[in-house]
């Protein structure tokens, strides 16, 4: 081997290597300063639900529930938008009105989350409220819509997200339809397929790059911190109602690290880090496996 | 250009390694300001802290480097909780917190802790009532009920024989807190313990708590924010807050039975009460100070030093300022909005101050 070509394979391997020491030095960073409140409180960390600084109790369950919530709700809301804008632009838009689109868009990736959190609370919030007190008595009594108006909480902290995560979703999947061949909407079209049809053929041949769009876009939507704690209500419980203030991982540890004096208390907000890390590291696990999964299934088909 | 892009990426590496490593307590730099300390060195002390008065430290330290311009003085409003632990690893000088470090967190410590109050702050419940003339009145443990979520309604009996003037709804009370762990949220649930056993026991006192009801908004800006938009909350924010941005604000009742509402001068009145029996560490709660004209959630906020410095000159000079700061330094906390110490403390303070070994 040439020695340019010698130089160039290690210098890349060495940016390679350092990326999972990092990864798993991180791991072991959170696992090793949450030890305290790993030991003491265990599993149960995981499925209770008393947060008390004062007691020096700590259970993470309404943190993981209103991640998890919140996250998967923007995603409900965010990814057909998403799939819309991305379609449209690679496949019905005009060609005048492309870059404009694209543009905005990707402008919307570009705020910060500080101003998401402004907007949520002067524009959103207010306009959630009123939505909320004009529900009929009737609808009020479901459990998803139940509890006061309070403009802030699970609902507003969702659409916020969903704003957020439209802009990521929607620009991977508008590169993945980007790379569909023309030959498969020709073909579909020779059949006689409906423009309709011949841009489902696309998107059914793009699928596995869109879902990894709307796993980035839930990555994303896990992680958000400023934004959501400005509207979700800070108030760590696990409920149902859209309409119940709440609270998540990351807004906890924003919130309450910088006070945190006790060993203790300073632990378990690691500990939240840790579980944060862990839970990210299963979502991408798991969209990592359904792409894979899907992608056999086409070999599958394909051989037989 | 790839080349040179490289280069310049190293040299930022380089430029943030060396700045990385230029930490430290108390290191002597170079004298820049050459014909004024006479070729002495510098001093350049580090601190960090309590967020709440980092306004008025900033001016402290700033008017101080003019008298003083070999003494350099920094300060981080990293929150009270990162003051007390860089304090005690020793990676800054001294450290500054809104609510007094405990035993435990002392005998953490590799050396005895000082604290000395610097300047006053209060917490002022907000409120909005879409059509109420006039001001509220408050009592203590109705502050506790409603932030125990035990009184729901505006008119609520406790409320209406409180002010019995104003036409109060029946509309729900929407509870609002801090999210963010804050020594705001420290003096106002001080106070609560204070004034409602119940409340002592089911909430407890710390920088966060569990609340029973209600939502947190970040900051004193969040809260404010809340309250002005949600018709028929409540909440508690920094009084230097609420004046600067003309937030009005209910008057509370006193341990001396009067309805106070806060002001420089009544925040200063209820630690001028509470100088009588001061302890010799000035680790005291002033919530609920009795005495006349006393504003009851009202709080000390205090710098913490070592009384045995191992770096000697930045404790003559920590000393030199803290003098100064109780004495000539006061007479910015007006301008700031900072309720002054009285006198009878400054004069107790003063006479700590000389505990410190600085040679």
């Amino acid at each position: 081997m040439r020695s340019p070509d010698l130089g160039f394979r290690i210098g890349i391997g060495v940016f390679a290597a350092a990326l999972v020491i990092i990864v798993i030095g991180i791991g072991i960073t959170l696992a090793n300063d949450s030890w305290l409140s790993l030991q003491k409180f265990g599993l149960n960390f995981w499925r209770t639900s008393n947060w008390d600084p004062v007691a020096g109790e700590f259970g993470a369950l309404p943190f993981i529930w209103g991640t998890l919530y919140s996250s998967v709700l923007a995603l409900l809301m965010a990814t057909p938008v998403a799939l819309g804008i991305a379609v449209f632009i690679s496949e019905l838009c005009p060609p005048f009105l492309r870059a404009p689109l694209i543009f905005l868009t990707e402008l919307l990736a570009a705020i910060p989350s500080i101003v998401y959190g402004l907007w949520g609370i002067f524009v959103l919030v207010p306009v959630v409220r009123s939505v909320e007190t004009t529900l009929p008595e009737s609808v009020r009594t479901l459990p998803v819509f139940s509890g006061p108006p309070y403009g802030v909480g699970m609902l507003a902290a969702a659409l916020i997200l969903a704003v957020m995560v439209v802009p990521f979703t929607s620009a991977v999947a508008r590169e993945v339809l980007k790379t569909v061949p023309m030959t498969q909407r020709e073909a579909a079209y020779a059949l006689g397929a409906t423009r309709f049809e011949a841009i489902r053929a696309a998107i059914f041949y793009a699928r596995t790059g869109i879902i990894g769009a709307v796993m980035l876009g839930f990555g994303r939507a896990l992680g958000e911190t400023m934004a959501v704690t400005m509207v979700i209500g800070n108030n760590p419980q696990v409920a149902l109602s859209l309409f119940a203030p709440q609270y998540t991982m990351a807004a906890v540890i924003a919130n309450e690290f910088t006070e945190a004096a006790n060993a203790l208390y300073q632990s378990a907000l690691i500990e939240i880090g840790l579980v944060l890390f862990i839970i990210t590291l299963l979502v991408n696990m798991l969209s990592r496996g359904l792409i894979w999964s899907m992608a056999r299934q086409v070999q599958v088909k394909a051989a037989a | 250009m790839a080349q040179f892009q490289i280069r310049y990426i190293a040299l930022t590496l380089a430029a943030t390694l060396l700045t990385a490593c230029g930490g430290g307590t108390a290191q002597p730099v170079t004298a820049d300001n050459g014909g004024a300390s006479g070729g002495s060195q510098a001093l350049q002390i580090n601190g960090a802290g309590a967020t709440f008065p980092n306004p008025i430290y900033s001016k402290w330290f700033a008017e101080y480097n003019k008298l003083h311009p070999n003494i350099r003085i920094n300060y981080q409003s990293i929150g009270s909780g990162g003051g007390i632990q860089q304090v005690t690893n020793q990676t800054v000088f001294f450290g500054a917190t809104d609510g007094p470090m405990n035993d435990e967190q002392l005998k953490a410590a590799p050396g005895p802790i000082l604290h000395f109050p610097t300047v006053l702050g209060a917490v002022v419940p907000v409120y909005n009532i879409p059509g109420l003339a006039g001001e509220l009145k408050f009592t203590g443990p109705v502050l506790a009920d409603i932030y125990l979520g035990k009184i729901k309604k505006w008119n609520d009996p406790a409320m209406a024989k409180l002010n019995p003037g104003a036409k109060l709804p029946a509309t729900d009370i929407t509870v609002v807190h801090r999210s963010d762990g804050s020594g705001t949220t420290y003096i106002f649930v001080d106070y609560l313990s204070k004034v409602s056993p119940e409340f002592k026991s089911q909430v407890g006192v710390n920088t966060s708590v569990k609340w029973p009801a209600g939502v947190g908004g970040k900051g004193n800006e969040g809260v404010s924010g809340l309250v002005t938009q949600t018709p028929g909350s409540i909440g508690y924010v920094e009084l230097i807050y609420a004046l600067q941005n003309k937030i009005s604000f209910g008057s509370v009742q006193n341990a001396a039975g009067e309805f106070v509402k806060a002001s420089v001068d009544s925040v200063t009145k209820a630690a001028a009460a509470e100088a009588t029996t001061m302890p010799a560490d000035f680790r005291v709660s002033i919530t609920n100070a009795p005495g006349p004209g006393a504003y009851p959630i009202s709080s000390f906020t205090w710098l913490l030093l070592y009384d045995d410095p191992k770096d000697k000159a930045a404790g003559k000079a920590m000393v030199d300022f803290v003098t100064w700061a109780l004495t000539d330094g006061q007479k910015y906390c007006a301008d700031l909005g900072y309720a002054p110490l009285p006198s009878n403390v400054v004069m107790l303070e003063q006479a700590a101050l000389g505990r410190i070994k600085v040679s």
